[in-house]
């Protein structure tokens, strides 16, 4: 059998979860991450990062909603997928993501975005050039109410619906985590702290993106990084990033430790098929060297261009770290047989339907679906060109 | 097994009549089936097992299993001495066509048969996000076509490695123990392919059935037991170091 | 009230969500199949989908139905308990339609080193020869009666 080193169940050569399903978990992280990131400063008082504050939100926004474009191409038969909605079954956590996606999309990130927004909405209904101007008035719901008394109160919502928002964040990633941390079929998933670890770095993913886009995006529009916010974040991720790698590193520590029937399947796959996506990308260029980057960022006093360097090399080296990680978890699950005596070979195709070239597609995809939403939204109004009065959102 | 010539003139007008509706495949009429009186498992006596692959080429021609996917395959094991933790396996093509012969190579060497262990307490159903796989009330874990939906949880969720998507309908396919056979009085393909009687059906739920007796005078065990997985298929003469 | 009205916004967006909601259940009653739930959390009528499937194999009972000749010379015999189909693959055509529908003859120079061509892991106690060396590549059935394949001798008075 072509690709298989040892011994598998006849069954279990060919992998049934593709890179589709890596990028699931780090779409969906990125958008838990992103929102975290702008729940520093509306829930815990981070000005700070204010700068950031918008532009999370749409980040949040265009990843989730590219988010079940993976899973739907995936599906055997994804013309039956609205059946989740229909007899969600109870005891299984891949039925809770219709709901947790409807509720988190549309009673948090889509309500947080219209509340903050809605000023800037109202006025840009009664504005602008005439077709966009039907888009916005659908946007207001009718009500062109933008008093300070409805501002307060879109405020004092807007703050409730983040502070929900944050456990939902975790809910709606960390299921994913509770998906795979479940199945006991298979020990290099089955383990309570999955969850958790999905969260981190789901945290860390999530920051370091927003990070990089704002830099990107202040450069293209040639206007100045607030250095303050961009310290901050980036001490955020630092932050995160440290209580991340110490859990990773708990969870490989306990599995040498306790060294149960599994392990030496693992490990030696670990050693072999995964060394390169494991050790050298997601461990050592993912983790080690973000993590040891900014640590110089906190301890030295680097001038502002060095910070800048090293928080765009941190940022996308996380990115890629992170995404390693999902890899590890889904197609390193798949790569051992459950009898431990075997492996086999994933064949990502290029073209097909669940190839390297889809994959490619749906992670830029909701980049562009930013660049709409940015288009639509604009997170920093006060520095467009004097379309809009001085809106600087109600604190 | 033996049936006498009067006896079989008797039975033969009832398995006339059993036999269109066999072939009609209208479960419906079939003659007395309630699936209240069945809790269906299986035995599997390796005592018995010569590695034939008959039941695995009776799967196939019952089930239309496609090639390259097996809802039950046969594994050979060379165990060397005491070294029950690395037995070297082997199934080729699952044990279709057989295996091909090896002289003695020392240790131990035997034949394991492996299907779905239709579990009491499933972590395959478990996981199904909508339904489309269930134990039914006889105690079969069977998989509705019409309703899955390919999300491959299942396949991942099972601790045996017995199921599979079929590559024609895109869907999760595994061993149904026969189904549309034992609901009507026969017995599963693989059992009536078996030449050894290595594998029988068992009726839990019938006092009658011989495993009961079987399962009185001798030591089986069922596969991974540490999973919890109330596994309904028994495993006579099963190896330390059967993975 | 100003309160009512600065809030108004607010409860147009609560009505699009519990119209969308209604929507949804209203969906649902239509959509969800008839008989989920009659046994569990599953479509009832699929335990008859799967029963439903034709068969293909006979089963021994119907083949002795009509074959009791060869059921008399087998229940002797060493393969008294080999079912026909084992051998002679799924017939449930053929006993559908025994005229048109008929089994191929059987090569047994293949078909009996299945199971008795000697294989360290098969049981000890099972009849198994080493076919080049026994039989030097002639078929079986040159000396073994497939259904009681004891060699003929004096006493036991069977094959051939």
């Amino acid at each position: 059998m072509s690709g298989v080193e040892g011994f598998m169940y006849p069954n279990e050569v060919e992998l049934q979860w593709s890179v589709l399903i890596v990028l699931y978990p780090f779409l969906t992280g990125l958008v838990a991450g992103a929102f975290i990131l702008a729940s520093l400063e509306r829930v815990f008082q981070v000005q700070a990062v204010k700068p950031t504050y918008r532009l999370a939100l749409l980040t949040a926004l265009a990843f989730l909603l590219v988010a079940p474009l993976p899973l739907q191409l995936h599906l055997g038969h994804p013309e039956r997928s609205y059946e989740m909605y229909l007899t969600p079954h109870s005891t299984s956590a891949m039925a809770m993501f219709g709901f947790v996606y409807l509720w988190y999309l549309m009673a948090v990130l889509v309500l947080e975005i219209w509340l903050d927004y809605r000023r800037d909405i109202v006025v840009l209904s009664q504005s602008g050039p005439g077709w966009k101007r039907w888009i916005y008035r659908i946007m207001t719901l009718g009500s062109s109410n933008i008093s300070e008394g409805a501002l307060k109160v879109d405020d004092r919502v807007g703050f409730t619906v983040t502070l929900i928002g944050i456990p939902s964040a975790f809910l709606l990633h960390g299921y994913v985590g509770f998906i795979f941390g479940s199945v006991k079929a298979n020990p290099w998933w089955s383990s309570p702290l999955m969850p958790v670890v999905f969260i981190f770095s789901a945290m860390v993913s999530g920051i370091a993106a927003v990070m990089l886009l704002y830099m990107l995006m202040m450069w293209a529009r040639r206007q100045k990084i607030d250095m303050r916010c961009v310290d901050t974040v980036a001490s955020y991720l630092f932050y995160i990033f440290i209580i991340d790698f110490s859990l990773e590193m708990l969870d490989l520590i306990h599995r040498i430790y306790e060294a149960d029937e599994s392990f030496r399947s693992l490990d030696f796959m670990v050693h072999t098929k995964l060394y390169v996506s494991h050790i050298v990308v997601q461990i050592v260029l993912g983790t080690v060297v973000p993590i040891a980057l900014l640590a110089l960022t906190q301890v030295l006093k680097l001038g502002e261009m060095a910070r800048k360097r090293i928080y765009v090399l941190a940022g996308c080296l996380t990115l890629v770290g992170i995404f390693a990680m999902r890899w590890n978890v889904v197609i390193g699950g798949q790569l051992f047989s459950k009898s431990f005596l075997g492996y086999t070979t994933y064949k990502m195709g290029l073209v097909t339907r669940e190839g390297l070239l889809v994959a490619i597609v749906l992670t830029i995809l909701p980049l562009v679906i930013l660049w709409v939403l940015v288009k639509l939204l604009p997170p920093w109004p006060e520095k467009d060109s004097g379309v809009l009065p001085d809106a600087a959102p109600v604190n | 097994m033996s049936i006498s010539r009067r006896h079989m003139l008797l039975l033969l007008p009832a398995a006339a009549l059993a036999w269109k509706h066999v072939l009609a495949g209208t479960p419906e009429s079939s003659p007395n089936y309630t699936m209240s009186q069945h809790w269906w498992g299986m035995l599997i006596d390796l005592t018995k097992c010569i590695g034939c692959g008959n039941c695995v080429r009776g799967c196939q021609a019952e089930n239309e299993v496609p090639d390259g996917y097996f809802r039950t395959w046969v594994e050979r094991y060379h165990v060397l001495d005491y070294d029950i933790e690395n037995p070297h396996v082997d199934s080729p093509d699952g044990g279709k066509k057989g295996f091909p012969p090896t002289k003695e190579e020392g240790g131990k060497n035997f034949f394991v048969p492996k299907l779905c262990n239709h579990c009491a307490d499933s972590p395959c159903t478990q996981v199904c996000p909508v339904g489309a796989t269930f134990i039914s009330p006889d105690g079969v874990v069977l998989i509705d076509k019409k309703y899955c939906l390919g999300c491959r949880y299942c396949v991942q969720a099972c601790p045996y490695g017995c199921r599979f998507i079929n590559p024609g309908s895109n869907t999760a396919e595994k061993c149904t123990l026969c189904y549309h056979r034992i609901t009507k009085g026969l017995t599963t393909a693989c059992c009536e392919s078996c030449p050894t009687g290595a594998r029988q059906l068992a009726d839990l739920k019938n006092p009658n059935d011989p495993i009961h007796e079987f399962l009185k005078t001798h030591s089986v065990q069922v596969l991974k037991p540490y999973m919890a997985t109330h596994s309904k298929v028994f495993y006579n003469g099963l190896d330390g170091s059967v993975r | 009230m100003q309160s009512f009205k600065d809030s108004e916004h607010l409860l147009r967006l609560a009505a699009v969500f519990v119209v969308g909601i209604v929507v949804f259940l209203v969906i649902r009653g239509f959509l969800v199949p008839k008989s989920f739930g009659e046994y569990g959390h599953y479509r009832g009528d699929a335990i008859s989908d799967v029963a439903a499937k034709p068969v293909n194999f006979a089963g021994h009972e119907m083949c002795e139905a009509c074959h009791s000749d060869v059921f008399d010379k087998k229940k002797d015999g060493k393969h008294a308990h080999v079912n026909c189909e084992a051998c002679h693959g799924p017939q449930a055509k053929h006993a559908d339609d025994p005229a048109s529908v008929q089994p191929p003859k059987l090569d047994t120079a293949k078909l009996c080193a299945r199971c008795h061509e000697a294989n360290a892991a098969k049981p000890k106690t099972f009849p198994q020869v080493v076919s080049a060396d026994h039989s030097s590549g002639m078929p079986c059935d040159t000396c073994h009666q497939p259904h009681s394949p004891a060699i003929a001798s004096a006493d036991t008075g069977g094959a051939k």
